[in-house]
């Protein structure tokens, strides 16, 4: 115990990792975090591999966008507040609900998951960082900087205005000669890198990196629901991606994907991007489901009704959502028999749903419920996610889809889904982990204002839309007339949404107060049964002073459940301090299988994210030497970043060296 | 105006009466009557084979639905409040205890959804096609942002156009097949069908059936730009006597009045307008804009903007980009005589 502070670095291949214990303010534990943390100020900031610092970054970022998605929807709604109004121009009012969707849909919704699941996957797996820490921080920088992208030309007046769906050939050259389409489609492919290298680190980490004992039985749900949603991403982003880099190539090469004069199809662009799209609506709810399916139980003092079950039901849900995007074309003229199929498809695709419903409601059932804020959250999920649920199964419904579709009972729809089942979990997960965050609890009073303000203005703003749908009113209208009998339906919604703005409102105020003042939290402030809620709050750089040893489902709750697997060992295990080290395991059953060494804080990720957006923005620039200097100075990056380095060949333990480095 | 045509005129707007439930004569500025009744509102109001069992669907869907909504949210209220034992001797409950609950719940649902994707699929099956051949087809083309209607017939010179108003005779099947000058658009009538898409490059097909004579108001639901909001048609459905008056009219060239001042707006049209519209019978022979041959038999312009008007109709000539803005159509600059002559001249397109 007290000879393991080594000044040389390690550089034997092989060794047994020391088992021992590690409290706060021994020498271990300083070691660790001298080891760890970043270098203060702004080099530490461009730096940082932390999965916590890259999970925040996520998550605040995520939220910035979603505030500017909801003040553009705000906008829309003073338009759409009366029949017609001029306070926008038609170009005004096709730029803002593109950017909206765009916002939500791409910059939202599903990065602020991924910010949860980045600070809370080595947390609750039990691991010192993500698998590889440095793509981690490459995926934020791309994800900032696309954003940045996609963004830049909305001040010019310029901004996509085809719809975020995009349709061609309305997004081609012919009908939108303007940059806006080539910001949107090169902006794609380089947020596309990013999602793609995300997923990458979340399954290699989730088969790689659970401490000893976390069987893949004994992963939270969040777990499994980013885990599902990062394997989907991996199938469905390339075909958006394609069909964006193809759309580009229409409109600047002068090639003929998409244009009908020249055999082009336009149907192609629908397929390819709902055979992406319908997949990521469920990548952008099955982690917020898990949240739920995590947090909810703790609420109620007991674990959660049918894990298994649960479990089985996203990875159903997802492997039925990629049989059902023919349902965002029902209308396009498809046979008949294939819109058969695809509707009975989509009617199924609700039974994994309901599994997950009954399984929220019997754990409530069964418990014994405590009313905080995030229990407020989840319970009103529960209702809203039901309600978006049975909706979509009216949109199943093919002749039903022939009237539905393109009506606001559509938006209704879809609003229902990703706020209910996205937006209140957010908040509420937000809630539940800001103890975690930042060593703080937030305000109870006001955290039970902004849910009632929230809960109320969402069901005053979205249910109308439903109204409005069966009375006949299209989406992406900038105005309607008086004599079409929309006009109270709207006034109400444009309320509703303002009501839901004021709770969002005072969330924030929450935030900020609670950062500033609120109470000092416990390392498990919430008696939460996971393993993130073992550490302090906020946990430290290295995460876990050992890397422990895990029995069941809840390590935290075993001395109240018996679930037959004997107990944890949370305050002895690895000590692993060699340089930045974790413990990689076998990827079903957790056996402790190499020593991982860690890499330390790189400036690479934020270069080699810059280097390709700019090389991205030459190319919307037409600046071809540019671009290609980019492309140099990516490869430079990319080659210091992959130098190989003896210090970072994995370490296999002694009693392992049968199967030789070959993980090396 | 000859005494057959201002009948048909009376005839639509008593029609349009009581399809509407209330009829307040238009004032100048307003564009069109406040309805009680909003006239997409397919939920609640249909006609005809292709759309009535669509209705029916749409109720039956509804209703259960919302059953199933009240029921989950009140297992939902009852498992947040019901009481608690104060003592419980298992504090926390094994974690599978509860699982019959996954099993009813599921169970349930599956065979609800089960039934309800069998009754679709056989809605969908009676709506695919109609009843018997299809007594009239046209093609509908869509353009930024109006709608150019052909009637199609075996003998090809019988064939005629017309923009944005359609008619059909009552009780019959009518095919409509679906095109599009430039970007996708979405044909949709919602009392008398669902909606299909007008997709560049491609024939699309559907079919309409109107149960009772009536104007039934159509609308694109598929996003094509910056007049997406205003591009509505109406299909006016009529007795088979009635509809074949029409017909024989619609194919009919004008012809030409002499009088000094439609003279003179005829010639404003064919330097002015004939670019883009056609009026058979003269030389304008523009194929970008409706075809005006018939103007005023039609109820409304601007593809469904405003009734049609002589006011109206001066409006939308000299301020089409403020009432419908990047539409095709110039706010044309034209003089007071101007006006009076082209208006003057437009008021023959009978």
């Amino acid at each position: 115990m007290t000879d393991v502070v080594q000044s040389s670095p390690d550089l034997k291949l092989s060794r047994i990792p020391e088992v021992g214990t590690s409290p706060i303010g021994s020498t271990a534990e300083i070691r660790l975090s001298e080891l760890w943390e970043s270098a203060p100020g702004w080099r530490g900031w461009l730096s940082t591999v932390d999965h916590k610092e890259i999970g925040l970054r996520y998550l605040v970022t995520a939220f910035i966008f979603l505030l500017m998605g909801g003040v553009e929807a705000l906008i829309m709604r003073l338009q759409l507040a009366r029949p017609d109004q001029t306070l926008l121009t038609p170009e005004q009012y096709n730029q803002l609900f593109t950017m909206h969707g765009m916002t939500m849909i791409f910059l939202y919704s599903l990065p602020v998951l991924s910010g949860f699941s980045n600070y809370l996957w080595p947390l609750m797996l039990g691991s010192r960082d993500m698998a590889f820490p440095r793509l981690n921080a490459l995926s934020y920088w791309i994800f900032l900087f696309a954003g940045i992208f996609l963004y830049a030309s909305f001040p010019l007046g310029e901004a996509p205005n085809a719809g975020w769906f995009n349709y061609v050939p309305f997004a081609g050259l012919e009908y939108n000669t303007g940059p806006n389409i080539d910001v949107y489609a090169l902006g794609m492919v380089l947020l596309g890198i990013s999602t793609t290298v995300g997923a990458i680190n979340f399954i290699v980490t989730l088969f790689r990196m659970r401490a000893p004992g976390m069987s893949i039985d004994r992963v939270p749900i969040l777990v499994w629901g980013t885990l599902t949603a990062s394997v989907a991403n991996i199938f469905a982003v390339p075909s958006v991606s394609l069909a964006f880099f193809l759309l580009w190539l229409d409109r600047q090469i002068g090639t003929h994907f998409f244009d009908v004069v020249n055999g082009g199809k336009p149907l192609l662009w629908q397929h390819l991007f709902w055979m992406f799209g319908h997949p990521w609506v469920y990548a952008v709810v099955l982690p917020a489901m898990g949240i739920v399916s995590d947090a909810l139980p703790t609420f109620c003092r007991r674990p959660l009704v049918g894990y298994s079950a649960v479990a089985l039901s996203t990875m159903a849900t997802m492997l039925l959502g990629f049989g059902v995007w023919i349902h965002h074309m029902f209308a396009a003229g498809l046979p008949t028999l294939a819109l058969s199929f695809f509707g009975a498809a989509s009617m199924v695709i609700s039974i994994p749903s309901a599994v997950a419903v009954f399984s929220w409601i019997a754990t409530i059932w069964l418990g014994r419920p405590v009313f905080n804020t995030p229990f407020l959250f989840f319970a009103g999920f529960v209702i809203l996610f039901v309600i978006g649920g049975l909706s979509g199964v009216m949109t199943a419904a093919v002749p039903l889809d022939f009237q539905l579709n393109e009506t606001y009972f559509i938006v209704a729809h879809l609003h229902y889904v990703l706020l209910g089942i996205n937006v209140f979990p957010v908040i509420g997960g937000i809630y539940y982990w800001f103890p975690k965050f930042f060593g703080r609890m937030m305000n109870e009073t006001l955290g039970k204002w902004s849910f009632w303000v929230m809960f109320i203005g969402f069901n005053l703003g979205f249910f109308p839309m439903h109204l409005a749908g069966l009375l006949g009113m299209p989406r992406r209208i900038y105005t309607y007339a008086p004599h079409m009998g929309w006009s109270t339906v709207n006034m109400v919604t444009s309320v509703g949404s303002f009501v839901f703005a004021a709770g969002i409102l005072i969330f924030l105020v929450n935030f900020f107060i609670s950062l500033k003042r609120g109470a000092p939290a416990s390392s498990n402030p919430w008696d939460a049964p996971t393993l993130e809620w073992a550490m302090p709050s906020p946990p430290p750089a290295y995460n876990f002073a050992v890397i422990p040893f895990v029995a069941s489902r809840h390590p935290l709750w075993e001395d109240r459940l018996d679930e037959g697997a004997g107990r944890s060992s949370l305050e002895q295990g690895y000590l692993l301090m060699e340089g930045r080290e974790t413990i990689g395991t076998t990827p079903l059953d957790a056996k402790p299988d190499i020593i991982l060494k860690m890499p330390d804080d790189s400036y690479t990720p934020f270069f080699l994210g810059l280097f390709s957006s700019l090389a991205f923005t030459g190319l919307l620039l037409h600046w071809p030497g540019f671009t290609l200097l980019m492309a140099l100075a990516c490869s430079l990056s990319l080659m210091v970043w992959m130098w190989p380095r003896k210090d970072l060949v994995q370490r296999v333990p002694d009693n392992k060296q049968d199967k030789g480095a070959a993980h090396g | 105006m000859n005494g057959s045509e201002s009948g048909f005129r009376h005839f639509i707007a008593v029609n349009y009466a009581v399809f509407l439930g209330v009829f307040a004569a238009a004032p100048a500025s307003a564009a069109l009557p406040e309805n009680d009744v909003a006239p997409l509102n397919y939920f609640l109001h249909s006609s005809g084979p292709a759309s009535m069992p669509t209705m029916h669907l749409g109720w039956v869907f509804v209703a259960l639905l919302l059953a199933i909504l009240v029921t989950i949210a009140l297992l939902l209220v009852v498992a947040i409040l019901h009481k608690r034992p104060a003592k419980d001797p298992d504090p926390m409950g094994r974690e599978d205890k509860g699982i019959f609950w996954i099993y009813i719940g599921s169970g349930i649902s599956t065979c609800i959804l089960f039934a309800l994707a069998i009754y679709s699929l056989i809605t969908l099956n009676t709506i695919s096609k109609p009843a018997h051949a299809p007594a009239l087809t046209l093609t509908v083309t869509g353009y930024d942002w109006w709608w150019k209607v052909e009637y199609e017939y075996d003998d090809p010179t019988r064939n005629f156009f017309t923009a944005n108003e359609i008619h059909i005779p009552v009780r019959q099947p009518v095919l409509v097949k679906l095109k599009s000058a430039d970007v996708i658009h979405a044909f949709w009538v919602p009392m008398l069908a669902g909606k299909t898409q007008m997709i560049p490059g491609l024939i699309n097909r559907q079919w309409i059936e109107a149960d009772t004579e009536g104007v039934y108001r159509g609308q694109c639901t598929q996003y094509c730009g910056l007049q997406h909001a205003h591009m509505g048609l109406e299909v006016v459905a009529q007795s088979e006597t009635e509809f074949l008056k029409w017909e024989d009219n619609q194919r009919r060239s004008i012809e030409t009045v002499s009088a000094i001042d439609i003279n003179n707006g005829m010639k404003l049209f064919l330097d002015r307008c004939a670019g883009c519209h056609t009026i058979r019978g003269t030389g304008a022979v523009g194929a970008h804009a409706p075809d005006l041959t018939h103007l005023n038999s039609r109820h409304l312009i601007a593809a469904g903007l405003l009734t049609n008007t002589p006011e109206h109709l001066v409006q939308w000539i000299t301020h089409a980009q403020e009432l419908k803005p990047g539409a095709r159509m110039p706010s044309m600059e034209l003089t007071v005589t101007e006006i009076s002559a082209l208006s003057a001249f437009l008021s023959t397109l009978n």
